[in-house]
């Protein structure tokens, strides 16, 4: 936006700024109120203890961040969402990029198949998990009865410490792969045609074709999605409310989880607060690298 | 998840703040109640109707219910609502949530409304084994309303098949691990189709832990809440019951899904269960077999834990509101609405005068397995609560599941959460 020419210029663009300063207002005011405000509170309220009926908080300094170091769950809660993450954010792009680079084909069905990989996305977080709950179930669970047909032992997936949380970690990829293909699938659609005929007239394979053509210009999509893939990779714990609780002793607790059950079952609100900080500063630093540093080695066009 | 709590707590508190705070009409109390839906059925309406019918009989006073999700999420939203200034004026929560909200100074004693004799007859009416876990330091804290208890369902045809008498269900641990011996079945790969007993170890194992705990003769917490005993040798006792019935092959091994609990009875993956009372309207509903249901097996003695919801009255509203609150709390707790409660939900009537009116007496001889919990009430004895209680409770938990799925010892598990505990509770000593 430019001002009126001549005299009053300098009157003009003060006059604009305050025009969009007003625009921006609304905007925010709701990110001040519900973000920043809420960050900075939880950052003050790590250093102070938990207020509790006429006690009020206190200034404990690092007391908070000391007893998450000695705190045996949270370290379990760390590596199980080390593991949980490292897991799913691999798996989930791979099958995007692989349902993507399949519907994206001329296939009979093709419509079908696209709406059968996006279902997933559409539902909630809560529902698919107790339709999970019930492929788990040893004996009758459709999990099974797939086992079962090939003869193999009845398993008690949910309730056994060492596939508790690979069964938590599979929901999560298939609940995540259908977003992911949407993003892959539109990009793909809009590579130009003439790439693939290019290269066909060149004889190269359909890996060649993949690897030094498609790969390349979809990386920014990639970098997007890979964001918010490590995102939610911390996010998503509503499943285990319903599939687990974080049990069998911990096996399956994630961070945001370990989160929730200080803060509203133990109501150890400072100590939460140390933990958010945590978890906002590991996700802060990831995403600042992956905007910083991986971005300039994506390829725009 | 948080996000959508958070949403509904504003839309609550608005709610609250508008209907509770508004400006206030003439001699009009306005009375704001939250209330959880634990159980299937058509909780909700019912509410509703009692609460339409109490303003007919005191038209003084309007009470609001707001319906606030599971037990877990009222709780968050009542607190949350309590430290921002505007709770609700009463609401249902967990009995064992008591020393949580003392702690928090939310509530205020049920003694403060007690004045004429037909209060303190109506205090008194209430069956002892509810009253354990709404009393504490000489003061009366919560009102029983949706109370449950821990029982035991067994398919009366698979014990006809397994050559036991289906009107005799197991009496004590040996007649039970004895009858799920013979109940467990195998095909001929050696694969088990059909276990014996089932007891859900997922959420919260403490309470059905419970059931083996006071039949052994140990009580798991002090009155006062600030002392637990899980390394007595009569807990690591009960938990190696527990643990031997899995390793016998008669009990799935590892830890036992609650919700999937009820499914694997209606499919007769299992003979036995032992679940709350509060299941037995679905399990009426939804047994495609002739069942019973009976008290918990004794050992030392019968036993079985309480469970479910007290009415509180919040300390930040006003006296006149918390007046109205007790009046309507005392209202919905007289025989006959404690009966109708009972039927609709499958939750134990909070009274033995419930049981003697004429609707209930009816239901009882016409459904006999509704009044087990009844008979068991005699024998029962408070649901696990301390301060810190979800703390307390959750060392418990995860020393409860780590033995089952076999990482550790009974008696090692029990230690682990003894120390743990006890490190919890220091500051209450």
């Amino acid at each position: 936006m430019t001002g009126p020419r001549g005299a009053g210029t300098a009157a003009g663009s003060s006059h604009s700024a305050i025009h969009a300063w007003l625009l921006l207002l609304p905007a925010l005011v709701l990110l001040v109120a519900f973000t920043h405000w809420p960050t900075a509170a939880t950052f003050f309220d790590s250093f102070h203890s938990a207020p509790k009926g006429a006690r009020k908080a206190v200034w404990v300094g690092l007391e908070n961040y000391q007893a998450m170091a000695g705190d045996p769950v949270f370290w379990q809660a760390v590596r199980n969402n080390l593991w949980f993450a490292g897991a799913t954010i691999p798996l989930s792009i791979g099958l995007a990029l692989a349902m993507a680079l399949w519907v994206n084909e001329r296939i009979a069905g093709r419509a079908f198949l696209r709406m059968a990989y996006f279902t997933p996305t559409v539902l909630p977080m809560i529902a698919v998990a107790n339709i999970w709950l019930f492929f788990y179930t040893p004996q009758y669970g459709l999990l099974e009865q797939i086992t079962g047909a090939f003869g193999l032992p009845s398993h008690n997936w949910l309730g056994n410490q060492s596939t508790a949380l690979a069964c938590v970690t599979l929901v999560a990829v298939w609940k995540e792969a259908g977003f992911f293909m949407i993003f892959y699938l539109a990009a793909l659609q809009t590579l130009n045609p003439s790439l693939r005929e290019a290269a066909a007239i060149e004889g190269a394979s359909r890996w060649t074709f993949f690897r030094r053509v498609q790969w390349p210009l979809l990386m920014p999509t990639t970098l997007f999605v890979l964001v918010n893939a490590v995102i939610n990779g911390f996010r998503m714990v509503d499943h285990i409310f319903i599939l687990t609780r974080g049990g069998p002793d911990n096996a399956s607790t994630l961070l945001l989880y370990h989160l929730y059950e200080v803060g509203f079952k133990f109501w150890d609100t400072a100590y939460a607060s140390a933990l958010t900080v945590v978890l906002v500063i590991v996700l802060a630093s990831v995403a600042l690298f992956q905007f910083f540093v991986l971005d300039r080695r994506v390829h725009y066009k | 998840m948080q996000r959508k709590t958070f949403h509904s707590l504003l839309a609550a508190t608005a709610v609250a703040a508008t209907l509770g705070w508004g400006p206030a009409r003439a001699q009009t109390t306005e009375i704001s109640f939250f209330y959880p839906v634990a159980v299937g059925g058509a909780i909700a309406k019912t509410i509703d109707g009692f609460a339409a019918d109490f303003m007919k009989a005191n038209p003084g006073i309007k009470v609001t219910p707001i319906y606030a999700g599971t037990y877990q999420e009222t709780l968050v939203k009542a607190l949350t609502a309590h430290k921002s200034g505007t709770p609700p004026v009463t609401s249902v929560l967990l009995s064992t949530d008591m020393f949580t909200l003392i702690d928090e100074d939310a509530i205020v004693p049920i003694d403060n409304f007690v004045k004429t004799a037909d209060d303190k007859a109506w205090l008194a009416s209430f069956y002892p084994a509810f009253m354990m876990n709404s009393r504490t330091g000489g003061k009366t804290w919560g009102v029983p309303f949706q109370r449950s208890t821990v029982v035991m369902y067994y398919n009366k045809e698979l014990m006809k098949e397994a050559g036991l008498d289906p009107n005799r269900p197991p009496q004590t641990w040996a007649d039970l691990k004895t009858a799920a011996t013979k109940l467990t079945k195998k095909d001929a790969g050696g694969k088990v189709t059909q276990w014996g007993v089932q007891i859900p170890s997922s959420g919260f194992p403490y309470w059905l832990f419970q059931t083996l705990t006071t039949t052994n003769g140990a009580i798991l917490a002090n009155e006062a809440g600030t002392q637990v005993k899980f390394d007595d040798p009569k807990v690591i006792e009960a938990l190696q019951y527990w643990v031997d019935l899995g390793k016998a092959g008669v009990h799935p091994p590892g830890v036992v899904e609650w919700g999937t609990t009820p499914k694997d009875f209606f499919e007769k993956k299992t003979a036995i269960m032992f679940t709350t009372t509060g299941n037995l309207t679905n399990v009426k509903a939804n047994a495609k077999f002739d069942f019973g249901v009976a008290m918990i097996p004794g050992n030392a003695r019968k036993g079985s834990p309480t469970g479910g919801g007290n009415f509180h009255i919040f300390k930040k509203a006003t006296p006149a509101q918390q007046e109205a609150a007790f009046k309507f709390i005392k209202w919905v707790t007289q025989p006959e609405r404690a009966a109708q409660w009972s039927m609709d939900t499958g939750y134990v009537a909070v009274s033995p005068a419930a049981y003697g009116t004429d609707t209930l007496r009816k239901y009882g001889r016409d459904f006999p397995p509704a009044l087990v919990a009844r008979d068991q009430l005699e024998h029962s004895v408070a649901e696990f609560s301390t301060h810190e209680n979800q703390r307390v409770t959750k060392a418990l938990n995860d020393g409860l599941q780590a033995a089952l799925t076999g990482t550790k010892t009974p008696a090692q598990a029990m230690q682990d959460a003894q120390r743990e505990a006890d490190r919890i509770l220091r500051a209450y000593k």
